[in-house]
């Protein structure tokens, strides 16, 4: 028995690269580009000395950090509805995704901000800056360049847990796997394309991390 | 005689156990040098800290031109903004924004902090750079510059908010010593042209030839101050002169 089967291959191309297009990447750009922001703002919140402020923070990111995304993705799914909140396949998927990756990488985020010397603190606000504006203008341009080896890391885990909102039933490259292989059952080559997809996607994004590496150390001593 | 541009008064500052500061008064006049000297772990950095409120002392007070503080009611941020305003500050470290152009860290209080117009503020930078020999590294990064470089980019970018006062802590001692004499020279132009300079300082020649007053410091007090000629030459107090005198014999 033949366990790929080359014209399945050939004729899956099209409609796996339209999984991949327009179900994983804007699935990851967007809960990426959310993520962020809840990892800046909660990074932030961490960092008080208000412990009114930073005690939240840290309970979710614990809360998050302890549990499987696929239970966080069932309970925004299947759970809130018995609350009385009923969300579509895709803002679930958002959601649960967003605030996953929010916790992950408000660990990365706190850490740079950690990392940038105390003097740099100091210099800008001997020229007159206040707190925030030295958090904008000076910590966390610098924080961001700490954290990009780390925040890719985390992207780059991200496009492959997308596959995960399959079982919610949002039309990414798995799923769309899944349901080209179904009649035929040819699970082993439709599976076999996507897992190149994927590891095309995440190729590529490496080799974006290292030129974007390079990039932010160039005015920086070695 | 009007009143000194800056006056500390009382200052006593403890780490933990360990009182640093023990009741510390600095007096200067405007347009003055002032040199704070004294062994490691004497205190001057902690002074010099404590005049723009990056370390606040448990009592005493600071007061720049009209802007005084009162360092024992636990003054809040705001309160230490406005004397902080009041000075520049250079450091041993230089402490260069290393993400900025040169110019953009000259740049960056008068633009960033002070809200003035981008334009006008990059036009006073660059008047700065030439000030201090840097005219055509404006758009260069602190790292591709020398040590000696990156101090008088410091330089620049402390006087461009155009403090009262500009306070300078250790600034030549991460240099490597063909670099001193750079930084050093810009700093005894800066005093000519009036700038009031309050120093912290091991080069004895810079403090003999441009302080109008030098305070020497020993376990959190002032032991001794006075005119150079007086402190550096002929110094009262035996500590003053044993350490002036493993300075000039380290051996
Ligand atoms: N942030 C701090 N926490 C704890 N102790 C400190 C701190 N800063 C300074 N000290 C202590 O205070 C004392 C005075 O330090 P300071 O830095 O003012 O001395 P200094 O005269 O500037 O010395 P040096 O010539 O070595 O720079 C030292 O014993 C130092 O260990
Ligand atoms: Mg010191």
């Amino acid at each position: 028995m033949n366990a790929i089967d080359w014209d399945l291959v050939r004729s899956s191309l099209g409609p796996l690269f339209g999984g991949l297009v327009t179900g994983t990447l804007p699935l990851t750009a967007a809960t990426f580009a959310l993520g962020l922001v809840i990892a800046v703002v909660v990074a932030l919140m961490r960092l008080s000395g208000n412990w009114l402020v930073s005690a939240p923070a840290r309970a979710y990111v614990s809360v998050i950090r302890g549990t499987p995304l696929l239970l966080q993705l069932f309970i925004v799914f299947f759970g809130l509805p018995s609350l009385g909140i009923t969300l579509d396949p895709w803002p679930s998927a958002i959601i649960a995704l967003s605030l996953n990756v929010g916790a992950y990488a408000s660990e990365a985020v706190r850490g740079a901000i950690l990392a940038v010397p105390r003097g740099q603190w100091e210099a800008a606000m001997t020229v007159g800056m206040g707190r925030v504006t030295t958090l904008r203008r000076v910590v966390l341009p610098q924080a961001a360049r700490i954290a990009v080896p780390s925040l890719s890391n985390t992207l780059i885990s991200l496009v492959k847990d997308t596959s995960l909102v399959s079982v919610i039933l949002v039309t990414e490259l798995l799923r769309k796997a899944q349901e080209i292989a179904a009649p035929s059952f040819a699970f082993f080559t439709l599976y076999g394309v996507a897992a190149v997809y994927y590891w095309v996607v995440c190729l590529v994004l490496s080799f974006g991390q290292t030129r974007l590496e390079t990039k932010l150390s160039r005015h920086v001593a070695v | 005689m009007s009143a000194p541009l800056l006056e500390a008064r009382g200052l006593v500052k403890s780490f933990g156990d360990n009182r640093v500061l023990r009741g510390i008064d600095v007096t200067v006049p405007a347009g003055s040098v002032t040199c704070l000297i004294g062994p490691s772990g004497s205190g001057k950095t902690t002074v010099l800290r404590s005049l723009n409120g990056l370390e606040m002392p448990e009592a005493g007070t600071v007061r720049i031109g009209d802007v005084q503080l009162d360092c024992g009611s636990r003054p809040d941020a705001r309160a230490v903004a406005r004397l902080r305003g009041q000075s520049g500050m250079v450091f041993q470290a230089h402490n260069l924004f290393p993400h900025l152009t040169v110019l953009d860290n000259v740049t960056s209080g008068p633009v960033f902090a002070q809200g003035r117009s981008k334009a006008e503020a990059r036009e006073e930078a660059r008047a700065l750079l030439e000030r201090v020999g840097l005219a055509d590294k404006a758009d260069s990064y602190p790292v591709q510059l020398s040590g000696g470089q990156q101090q008088r980019v410091g330089i620049a970018r402390a006087l461009a908010t155009k403090p009262k006062v500009v306070l300078f802590d250790e600034p030549t001692s991460a240099l490597d010593p063909e670099l001193v004499g750079e930084v050093l020279r810009v700093m005894q132009s800066l005093a000519a042209e009036g700038w009031t300079m309050v120093v912290v300082t091991h080069e004895m020649r810079f403090a003999r030839q441009v302080a109008d007053q030098v305070l020497f410091l020993d376990g959190g007090v002032v032991v001794e101050q006075g005119p150079p000629s007086e402190v550096l030459v002929e110094p009262r107090e035996a500590r003053t002169r044993q350490f002036l005198q493993r300075l000039l014999d380290p051996l």
